[in-house]
């Protein structure tokens, strides 16, 4: 299981609780009304036990670790 | 019994024959359904033949609906939905079509039902037109024509109500709004889908691909983008309304077919609340079709044509249009429940020439657009970025307190629909 993986947000599912941008403020910013901006490029190799813990910790489990190929509808 | 290649209508009735085409009238123009025997291998053959055809999907986003039907094929029974929901408050292509040919799209979705291998095909109506496909379906009964179950359905009302994801959840669980799993299953394995979604004049052209072939289909249109379409034309043109055109028709044409422009026009909105504005005069030599359009930034859609007179102020217009898409988000996804009507306030102040940011509205574009469960976010977006490139150059003369003119251009229905 190698090859680039890319934080996605399932926003129908997502509350705006913020906990991921506190923990994985490297990948994860927050819009003006407080939902995830996940960046598009592929998570580097050292955050990615952070960005793990972090899709651990979404009481939502918005957020994802995904292996597929980016497409413009993310 | 064939239709001339190059004769339209195809799809719509000639002529203005009052009420919808029975089922001996829909045989006697068109002819027999080829051999509905099941089986994957005529299913196999029909798809291949739609491949062939360039057939691509109505409803907006264009999809080839070979790749689409040949992505389930090989799966469990799925259910065939045809949607006729068309909640766009401007479109009426699909209503017009259900209420003149309803045996014509019921036969597409038969036959794609067939091709799949389905249990049932479910038609999911517009309420406007729930009578006469109900009556359509039990002719067909009374007939015994098909051996896949038509089950008509009346679809939800509201904008986002007809994106594919919310059609089947409104199905499965009588709730329309969409979802985020499993979306586009169609495109997507391993799971297989447990329903496919094609719009109704989709399943409409299949029919008549069926019956005649993928090189008749590409006789009208261009070689990139053949078969006919319907489109709607409506705004500052003598006869608006829906038409049948080639798929390339130059813009200028399609207002000459619809009465020819009751006024000087500055621009026209194509493709849908989620297409884009463009210049008249850029746009009205240009063919009506996506390679046609896209160095304009803008794409044949659902089929809309809006024209937009010279007395008419198209950021009003937008202005009106982005409200009602923003009340029209199901709520579900937090940058379009929240940034949508931050945007319709943005664009109402520009309008208004009261204090509106530039930079702001540019910041919460690029925060609402891609960021949802379904196409909503983004389509609201583009509008707006067009009509900001269309009609840039109004912004500092509304900042000073001008506007050309508040004629009503776009429909939005009082009050939400939701």
């Amino acid at each position: 299981m190698t090859g680039p993986v890319r934080l996605r947000v399932d926003f129908i599912a997502c509350a705006g609780r913020g906990l991921c941008a506190e923990a994985l403020p490297e990948l994860i910013t927050l819009d003006d009304w407080g939902f995830p901006i996940v960046t598009g490029r592929a998570v580097p190799p050292r955050l990615l036990a952070d960005a793990r813990e972090t899709v651990r910790l979404c009481p939502k489990l918005a957020l994802r670790l995904d292996r597929r190929h980016q497409t413009s509808d993310s | 019994m064939i239709l001339g290649a190059a004769e339209l209508p195809r799809l719509l009735p000639a002529g203005y024959a009052a009420g919808p085409v029975g089922l001996a009238g829909h045989l006697a123009r068109y002819g027999p359904l080829p051999c509905p025997r099941s089986g994957r291998l005529d299913g196999r053959a029909l798809i291949a033949e739609a491949g062939r055809a360039g057939l691509t999907g109505r409803g907006g986003a264009g999809f080839p609906t070979a790749r689409k039907l040949a992505a389930v094929a090989a799966g469990r029974a799925p259910v065939l939905v045809a949607n006729g929901t068309e909640g766009e408050p401007a479109s009426a292509k699909d209503k017009v079509l259900m209420a003149r040919s309803p045996q014509l799209v019921l036969d597409g979705a038969v036959l794609a039902a067939e091709a799949i291998g389905a249990c049932r095909a479910v038609v999911v109506v517009h309420p406007h037109v729930r009578g006469i496909l109900d009556g359509a379906a039990a002719e067909r009964a009374r007939a015994r024509l098909d051996r896949v179950p038509v089950d008509v359905r009346t679809a939800a009302g509201g904008f986002v109500a007809g994106q594919a994801s919310a059609v089947v959840r409104w199905i499965e669980r009588g709730v329309p709004a969409p979802t985020a799993t499993p979306p586009r299953l169609s495109e997507r394995g391993p799971r297989r889908p447990s329903a496919v979604v094609q719009n109704v004049e989709t399943l409409a052209h299949l029919a008549l691909i069926a019956r005649y072939g993928a090189s008749w289909f590409r006789s009208v249109g261009t070689p990139a983008e053949p078969g006919s379409m319907l489109v709607t034309v409506l705004g500052a043109v003598r006869a608006p309304g829906v038409l049948e055109i080639a798929a390339g028709t130059p813009l200028g044409r399609v207002l000459d077919l619809a009465g020819g422009a009751s006024a000087p026009l500055q621009a026209l909105l194509l493709g849908g609340y989620f297409g884009d504005w463009v210049d008249a005069a850029q746009a009205l030599g240009r063919p009506f079709s996506a390679a046609g359009l896209a160095d304009l930034g803008a794409g044949p859609g659902a089929g809309l044509i809006a024209a937009l007179p010279a007395g008419a102020c198209g950021l009003r217009e937008t202005a009106r249009v982005v409200r009602y898409l923003a009340g029209e988000s199901a709520g579900q996804c937090g940058p379009c429940r929240f940034g949508l009507p931050a945007i319709a306030s943005e664009v109402e102040r520009l309008v208004e020439g009261r204090g509106a940011d530039p930079g702001l509205l540019s910041r919460w574009l690029g925060q609402v657009d891609g960021r949802g469960g379904c196409a909503h976010p983004s389509g609201a977006v583009r509008l707006v970025r067009s009509a900001l490139r269309t009609f840039g150059a109004e912004v500092s003369s509304h900042a000073a307190g001008r506007c050309r003119g508040a004629a009503v251009v776009l429909p939005v229905p009082p009050g939400g629909t939701r």
